[in-house]
């Protein structure tokens, strides 16, 4: 007897697992043999599990730097910690308030084992996912031999990693 | 209250809007704004700053479930992509420019009228089966789902690219201006300009709005707006929430998403249009 929920087989994929032959296609207009149509198949399912998996990873790690951050900024600040108590939170919620915004003073923080600098890391990693989803997508799109959607792909690559050096980081 | 109280009690709201937000494609940013200012009486900007936090969690807790069950269309998601970080970029430095309030009523008609379209197309969901659209035929951007509620294969067809594309370079601007994901202008755009099935404009619309907000997200970290204490409840609780949410969507009637969608544009439009007429 095999557990209901367990997949054994192809015949036992779940059925958003399988892309339609007609569905696919590349740039260009040209439809594909059957031969090639199978190939590609078999690509797009790979580029959706990749991308899948990066996102994934992405917001793991994430969770978990931040969450190691406000755990050590809780263990060194005593005062943050009682459910109720004179400290308010509006002291670290104001427009006054020191945090690390830029690489120098973030990397002088986490030297000091800062809970603050360490959770900027972790929002840094979740920032920085979506623009690695894309650079993923280009090299899935040279995969899938289709260059004017890795060129597209390219382009808003390109327009990300500038805004980063327009905004001055 | 305490920092404490605070992070646990932000952390709890910001859960609920994740699960929102991996629905019907927003960012949440239209939960979590509003919560910080008026309930915890936090800076708009720094409001602002958690907001893009909070949109990127969305779109990538959400998107990495949504992508490994077809529901995106990952085609049409990147090629407009060109739209909408061009416009996030531009939009990043008009904010000296425009004035806030004039943005937020602008903001709010166009949201008033895009719950009115999507409304009325509340029982079409036929997918198209024909396009004569030459870039969407060119690039390839139709595509095919599976819905678990008809338990069949839906193949759609695309059209209307340009005023997508258009549309999508306004949400960008609109993202990076107001600190939103504007998936409440993305869905739209998909749904009644594009055609694209209200499922599938939802679950790509989660997909893009985290690089939109990542086109932005550097300029808010320099100028300081992205503070730790507020960031880390708000992308923890998210991150669950959207997580949560994604294994909900397969399973909802597209009538209902489109429902729940009108709903919550109705809202925000007129929580823009109060931000706009009485500051």
């Amino acid at each position: 007897m095999t557990h209901p929920n367990v997949p054994t087989g192809a015949s036992e994929r779940p059925p958003y697992d399988q892309p339609p032959v007609e569905a696919l296609g590349r740039s260009g207009g040209r439809v594909l043999s059957p031969e090639e149509a199978a190939v590609m198949k078999e690509k797009v399912r790979k580029v959706e599990v990749a991308i899948s998996l990066v996102l994934r990873t992405g917001v793991v790690v994430s969770v978990l730097v931040i969450a190691t951050g406000l755990g050590l900024m809780f263990a060194h600040h005593g005062a943050y910690l009682p459910v109720s108590g004179h400290f308010s939170y509006h002291r670290l919620t104001s427009r006054s308030t020191p945090f690390p915004h830029s690489f120098s003073s973030l990397g002088r923080s986490i030297a000091r084992g800062q809970g603050r600098g360490i959770i900027v890391l972790g929002v840094l990693i979740l920032i920085l996912t979506p623009v690695l989803r894309v650079a993923v997508g280009v090299l899935s799109f040279v995969y899938e031999k289709d260059p004017p959607m890795a060129l597209v792909t390219l382009f808003v690559l390109a327009v990300l990693i500038g805004s980063f050096f327009l905004a001055g980081v | 209250m305490t920092p404490l109280d605070f992070v646990v009690s932000l952390a709890l709201i910001s859960v609920a809007a994740g699960v929102l937000g991996s629905l019907i494609g927003l960012g949440g940013g239209v939960v979590i704004v509003p919560v910080l200012t008026l309930l915890y009486h936090v800076d708009i900007r720094l409001a602002i700053g958690a907001s893009i936090v909070s949109v990127i969690a969305t779109s990538s807790g959400a998107a990495a479930a949504y992508v490994r069950e077809r529901m995106t269309n990952l085609r049409a998601g990147m090629f407009l992509e060109i739209a909408t970080t061009t416009g996030a970029v531009s939009g990043a430095y008009l904010t000296t420019v425009l004035p806030t309030r004039f943005l937020f009523v602008f903001f709010g008609v166009v949201l008033a009228y895009s719950s009115f379209t999507t409304f009325r197309r509340r029982h079409a969901d036929q997918p198209l089966t024909v396009s004569h659209d030459r870039i969407a035929n060119y690039f390839n951007l139709h595509g095919s789902y599976y819905d678990a509620v008809e338990q069949r294969e839906i193949p759609y067809k695309v059209v209307g690219t340009k005023p997508g594309l258009a549309l999508m370079y306004v949400a960008g601007l609109v993202s990076a201006l107001l600190g939103i994901g504007s998936g409440a202008l993305k869905v739209p755009a998909m749904d009644s300009a594009m055609h694209l099935p209200m499922k599938v404009s939802s679950a790509t619309s989660n997909f893009m709005i985290g690089v939109t907000a990542a086109a932005s997200a550097g300029v808010y970290f320099i100028r300081g707006q992205i503070d730790p204490i507020i960031a880390a409840p708000v992308a923890a609780g998210v991150l669950l929430g959207a997580t949560l949410g994604a294994r909900v969507l397969g399973r909802v009637a597209s009538k209902t998403v489109r429902i729940v969608f009108v709903i919550v544009l109705v809202v925000i439009s007129l929580e823009m249009l109060q931000k706009g007429i009485f500051p």
